[in-house]
C-alpha cells in the first residue's frame, strides 16, 4: 500500500468522510461501487415480492399503504443508483448487470411471498433488519451515500410501523389470521438470520476496514435480535429456533448456526424465486423502455 | 443532466444538500425532486442547481501564514502567567495556576 492510500485509510478509520470530487484509492472506489450498487439492486428487486400483493391487499387502506411503500423503495433505488453513477458506473450498466444475473441483490428478495402474513413479516422484520444495516451507513466514510441514507432510514422506519400494524391486526384477529403470521415467521426466520451475513470478524471485512459500514455483521445481527426477539415473543409468536437464547450476563444472543452455504447459493441466483424475479425485471425493463425513449426525445 | 438538490426543512433554516436527481431538463428535474424530497411535507423549499452551474472551491492556501487571523495565532497562557507574576497575583489566579 502506498503512502497516499495508507493516509487515506487512516483518515477514514478515524471517522473522516470523503466527497465525490476528493481523491480516493481505486480499491476504495470499487468497493464502494460494489456495495452501493448491491444496495440499489436490492431496493429495486425488493418491490417485487410486495408488488404481488397490491391487487390482493385485504383493504383499500392497506392497498394504498403498500403502494406507497413500494414507491418509496423504488425512490431509494433511484437515489442510490445516482450515487453509484457519480462514482463512475452508469445506471444503465447497473440495470444491465442486474438483469443478466451478474450483479447481486439481497438474500431476502429471492423468496416468494405466499400469504398476506408474509407481507406483514417483510414490512416489519425484513425492514427492521434492513434499518439496522442502514443506520450503520449513516456514518459511512463516503459522505454522499451517508447523506441520502438519512432520508432512506426515515422512510424505512415508517415502513416498520406499517408492517407492525399489519401484524398486530392479524395476531388480534381470528385463529386463522394468527396462524398466517406464525407460518410466515417460520418461513422468514432463516432468511432473517442470513440477512446480516456470516459472522466474519469486522477487522477482516473490507467494507468495515474502509468504513463503508460502521459495524460488523455479527454486531448487526445481535442488535436486530436484541431489538426484535422480545417484540416477536410478546405477541405470542414462536421463533422457530429452540437454541435462540440471550445470555443475561454477557447480553449476547446464541442461536443455531445458519446454513451459510445456503445463503451463498441463494444470493448467486439459486433461491426459490431468484429466476422468476430476474425474468420479471427483464420483462418490465423492456415494457417501459418506450417511456425513457419518449422522455429523452421530448427533452432533446 | 444531473441536478444537485438542496432542501430547507423549516422556514428560517439553512438549505442543506440532500442528494441529486438525473433528469433530461428542468421540468422533469422538478417532478423528480418533488417526489424524492417533498412528497411527505418534509421540506418547505427546494433548490435545484444544474451540476455544471456549481463553482466549487476547495483549496485554501495560506502562504503567508496569517496566523493573526486565527485562534492558534495567539498563545495567551504564557503571557498571562508572566503578567500575573509581574503583578504579584499568581496566588489568586483561578484554575490551578496558583499551585504551580
Amino acid at each position: 500500500m502506498d503512502t497516499r492510500t495508507q493516509e487515506f485509510l487512516e483518515y477514514v478509520q478515524a471517522g473522516g468522510q470523503v466527497e465525490t470530487t476528493d481523491w480516493m484509492p481505486d480499491e476504495y472506489r470499487s468497493k464502494l461501487v460494489k456495495f452501493i450498487e448491491m444496495h440499489g439492486n436490492s431496493e429495486l428487486m425488493g418491490v417485487l415480492p410486495e408488488r404481488d400483493w397490491i391487487l390482493r391487499a385485504p383493504t383499500l387502506q392497506r392497498k394504498l399503504a403498500l403502494t406507497a411503500k413500494i414507491q418509496d423503495e423504488v425512490g431509494h433505488a433511484q437515489l442510490i443508483y445516482r450515487v453509484v453513477e457519480d462514482l463512475g458506473k452508469p445506471r444503465t450498466a447497473c440495470l444491465d448487470d442486474l438483469a443478466s444475473g451478474k450483479a447481486k441483490f439481497h438474500n431476502v428478495f429471492h423468496y416468494p411471498t405466499k400469504t398476506w402474513g408474509d407481507v406483514g413479516v417483510i414490512a416489519w422484520l425484513v425492514d427492521a433488519a434492513a434499518i439496522v444495516s442502514q443506520k450503520a451507513l449513516l456514518k459511512c466514510s463516503y459522505a454522499p451515500y451517508a447523506r441520502i441514507m438519512k432520508k432512506i432510514c426515515w422512510e424505512e422506519s415508517f415502513h416498520i410501523l406499517h408492517g407492525r400494524d399489519v401484524i398486530l391486526a392479524m395476531v388480534t384477529g381470528t385463529d386463522e389470521q394468527f396462524a398466517l403470521v406464525q407460518e410466515a415467521l417460520d418461513r422468514w426466520w432463516e432468511p432473517l438470520m442470513h440477512f446480516h451475513g456470516n459472522p466474519i470478524p469486522a477487522e477482516e471485512d473490507p467494507m468495515y476496514v474502509w468504513r463503508i459500514k460502521s459495524q460488523g455483521n455479527e454486531a448487526a445481527r445481535q442488535e436486530f435480535l436484541d431489538g426484535y426477539v422480545p417484540q416477536i415473543r410478546e405477541l405470542g409468536l414462536t421463533i422457530p429456533d429452540p437454541a435462540l437464547e440471550k445470555n443475561e450476563e454477557s447480553g449476547v444472543w446464541s442461536y443455531s448456526e445458519p446454513d451459510w452455504e445456503k445463503l451463498r447459493s441463494v444470493v448467486t441466483g439459486h433461491g426459490p424465486a431468484s429466476q422468476e424475479r430476474l425474468g420479471f425485471r427483464r420483462l418490465s425493463r423492456e415494457d417501459v423502455a418506450w417511456v425513457e425513449r419518449t422522455v429523452l426525445a421530448d427533452a432533446a | 443532466m444531473v441536478f444537485e438538490v438542496f432542501r430547507q426543512e423549516r422556514k428560517g433554516q439553512p438549505f442543506q444538500h440532500a442528494g441529486t436527481v438525473t433528469a433530461p431538463d428542468e421540468s422533469f428535474a422538478e417532478i423528480y425532486a418533488r417526489e424524492q424530497y417533498g412528497r411527505r411535507q418534509e421540506s418547505v423549499a427546494l433548490w435545484l442547481v444544474p451540476r455544471e452551474a456549481l463553482h466549487q472551491i476547495s483549496e485554501f492556501p495560506d502562504e503567508f501564514e496569517m496566523k493573526y487571523r486565527r485562534v492558534d495565532g495567539y498563545s495567551i497562557k504564557a503571557r498571562l502567567r508572566e503578567a500575573r507574576e509581574k503583578a504579584g497575583t499568581l496566588e489568586m489566579a483561578p484554575g490551578g495556576e496558583a499551585g504551580e
